[in-house]
């Protein structure tokens, strides 16, 4: 029995058996996962590993050559496009920063706050009292409240980073997929961007991928250990760290 | 909608120096001073109409990044859809007198009018052509474009495809429309002559009052929140999927209505030059329509319409003295603007009025 069939209504995304080609090389090989409903995962591994790669399946990017990837326990993610995975609720912030370099903090927020994305709305959108207290929340939480009126492309790569989080936040996902969030940062912001994971894990799940070990060990939480497209180890960082087969062909390099 | 200074000057200019030569067409004398010549009247109108495709060409490159080198399609069926009112006008006025034909459907030794011309002989059902006409053909070539995700220079190529495919498409006499001499020799519209001065001068002053209205049109538009996703879709389309946008959903929107826009345009065109022929469709028009964005200043609306005046005087000024390098100044103008000034005639005022409107409005 997997542990789906066991806890179907704890879990919140299963990857299993997903095996991604590109032109015969198998950047996921028969990669299986279980997040449970307001976990927090850290996953980590070698460049090349897949872990930007399995994001790219969860958020429909990439289509699997085979497996499975359910959200929740009857949503089949492969049926469906970027957009539609967006709107239930999985939020993604990508390895490489990325925002709107032409808008400002404050119209980036803005356009990720969750609500309504078709055209015939926000023609005629206009924005709310409502709208700008949760504007002001997300700035607050981010730290960037005196930013607002910056343009995306005039951020340091530090501050991009934060905003793509706030981003994150404003969309209000039940699942956040946080690709690398603290490259580029300093010591000091790595910390606070712990912190700030955690606090977000109060009420949503998230998966983190990243290379900087003392910010997994921050974080706490259930490790991850992907290489050469599968899983390779999962447990506490101590656990893993601790496994052999991980010292050869990770921490050990 | 927020109008900044640049926002009323444009208005004001676009309006105000059109209603101001047709006064001084209609209410003075031949010879007086102050007397514009019916010549200049034509050459204005021509312009403002050149200066609403340069409108829709900014709204969907400028915005939405979608680069058309095939915009005079649309511009060319709005005109093709005036023209054809136009014809049915001429009656028994034309060379074989026929009521119900066309000369050229006469020459054609053709009996009976296509279903495609029932109607057209009926302004409002013109008007309405003008706009259906290139609006479903940008509405179905954008829902295939932009749902197979094609983006960039193909993008550009398969634009610049389609006037090619209706340049070749129009040549031939048995379309229905013409062919190589397109349709011409029009004596009126709505039962006035469309060589008077005075009629001239009203279409003209029409002219202006709808690129005033589709200048506001696009400005409401890209200041919207439509106007931030579309941007948004221009710096990073994957991004705003991610977001749980749909990039196609708004590239069609603003494409149709940008194909609309030109399409109006192309409407009020033919009757003040006379003429539509398949050169209209030929694919250096629609990249000329580019040049005059590009000189402008791409992305500002405003420079859009600046540049397609200007870029078209310096045409009617330099065809006059060396009418054989026009080409070649045009190619030069584009190198010029590309290397010196990449934000085009509009970069060159004060830094304020030099930023897209996009970035203006957000300052609270
Ligand atoms: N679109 C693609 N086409 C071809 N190969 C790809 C593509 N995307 C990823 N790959 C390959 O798949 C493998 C896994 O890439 P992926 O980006 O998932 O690794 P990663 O674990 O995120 O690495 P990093 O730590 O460097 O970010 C790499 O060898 C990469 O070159
Ligand atoms: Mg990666």
């Amino acid at each position: 029995m997997t542990e789906t069939q066991t806890l179907p209504g704890d879990t919140l995304l299963y990857l299993g058996g997903v095996t991604v080609s590109f032109d015969g090389f198998r950047a996921l090989n028969a990669l299986s996962l279980v997040l449970e409903k307001g976990e927090m995962r850290a996953v980590i591994g070698p460049n090349g590993a897949g872990k930007t790669t399995m994001m790219d399946v969860i958020t429909g990017k990439t289509r699997p050559d085979t497996g499975k990837v359910m959200f929740g326990v009857n949503t089949d993610l492969t049926q469906l496009d970027e957009p539609a995975i967006a709107a239930l609720g999985i939020g993604r912030k990508f390895q490489k920063p990325t925002v709107f370099e032409p808008h400002t903090v404050w119209d980036n927020i803005l356009l990720a706050l969750a609500g309504d994305r078709k055209p015939r709305f926000s023609l005629w959108a206009k924005e709310t009292a409502e709208e700008r207290t949760r504007i002001e929340s997300v700035l607050e939480t981010v730290r960037m409240k005196d930013q607002r009126h910056r343009l995306g492309g005039d951020l340091s790569h530090g501050q991009k980073q934060w905003l793509e989080i706030g981003m994150l936040l404003a969309q209000e996902p039940q699942l956040l997929l946080v690709d690398e969030p603290v490259a580029g940062m300093t010591d000091a912001e790595t910390e606070q961007t712990a912190e700030l994971l955690r606090e977000i894990n109060k009420t949503r799940s998230v998966v983190v991928v990243e290379h900087d070990m003392a910010f997994v060990r921050a974080l706490d939480v259930k490790v991850t250990v992907l290489h050469e497209g599968s899983v390779l180890s999962e447990g506490s960082i101590d656990n893993v760290s601790a496994d052999p087969r991980v010292v050869e062909v990770y921490l050990g390099r | 909608m927020k109008l900044d200074r640049t926002a009323y000057l444009t208005l004001a200019l676009s309006l105000g120096v059109p209603v101001a030569l047709a006064l001084l067409n209609q209410t003075t004398e031949v010879g007086s001073a102050l007397h514009i010549p019916t010549y200049v009247v034509a050459l204005a109108g021509k312009y403002l109409c050149y200066a609403m495709l340069a409108l829709a060409v900014d709204l969907v490159w400028g915005f939405a990044g979608i680069l058309s080198l095939g915009h005079a399609a649309f511009f060319a069926l709005g005109g093709y859809a005036m023209g054809m009112y136009l014809m049915r006008q001429i009656g028994t006025r034309g060379v074989y007198g026929n009521a119900e034909l066309p000369d050229f459907m006469v020459f054609l030794g053709w009996h009976e009018l296509p279903w495609y011309w029932q109607g057209s002989q009926w302004f409002p059902f013109a008007v309405a052509m003008a706009l259906i006409v290139p609006g479903v053909l940008a509405m179905g070539f954008g829902w295939l474009a932009f749902r197979s995700r094609v983006t960039g220079v193909y993008l550009s190529i398969i634009t610049q495809a389609l006037t090619y495919a209706l340049l070749l498409a129009f040549f031939r006499n048995d379309m229905g429309f013409g062919g190589n001499n397109g349709m011409t020799d029009f004596k009126d519209i709505l039962g006035l002559n469309v060589q008077a001065d005075s009629t001239r001068s009203a279409l003209m002053v029409i002219s202006a009052l709808c690129l005033c209205v589709q200048y506001l049109v696009a400005r409401f538009v890209v200041q919207s929140r439509f106007g931030k996703v579309l941007i948004a879709v221009r710096n990073t389309e994957s991004r705003t999927r991610f977001l749980g946008y749909r990039p196609e959903a708004y590239k069609l929107v603003v494409w149709t209505l940008s194909a609309v826009m030109a399409g109006i345009g192309g409407a009020l065109y033919v009757p003040q030059v006379g003429i539509i022929n398949p050169s209209e469709f030929a694919p250096a028009n629609s990249i000329e329509a580019v040049i005059w964005v590009a000189v402008g200043g791409r992305g500002t609306l405003s420079g859009a319409i600046l540049g397609a005046v200007a870029v078209n005087f310096g045409k009617t000024w330099f065809t006059g003295m060396l009418p054989d390098y026009w080409l070649y100044a045009l190619g030069a103008l584009f190198i010029f603007v590309t290397l010196f000034l990449p934000k085009g005639i509009m970069g060159l005022f004060a830094k304020r009025a030099a930023k897209p409107v996009a970035v203006l409005e957000v300052a609270e």
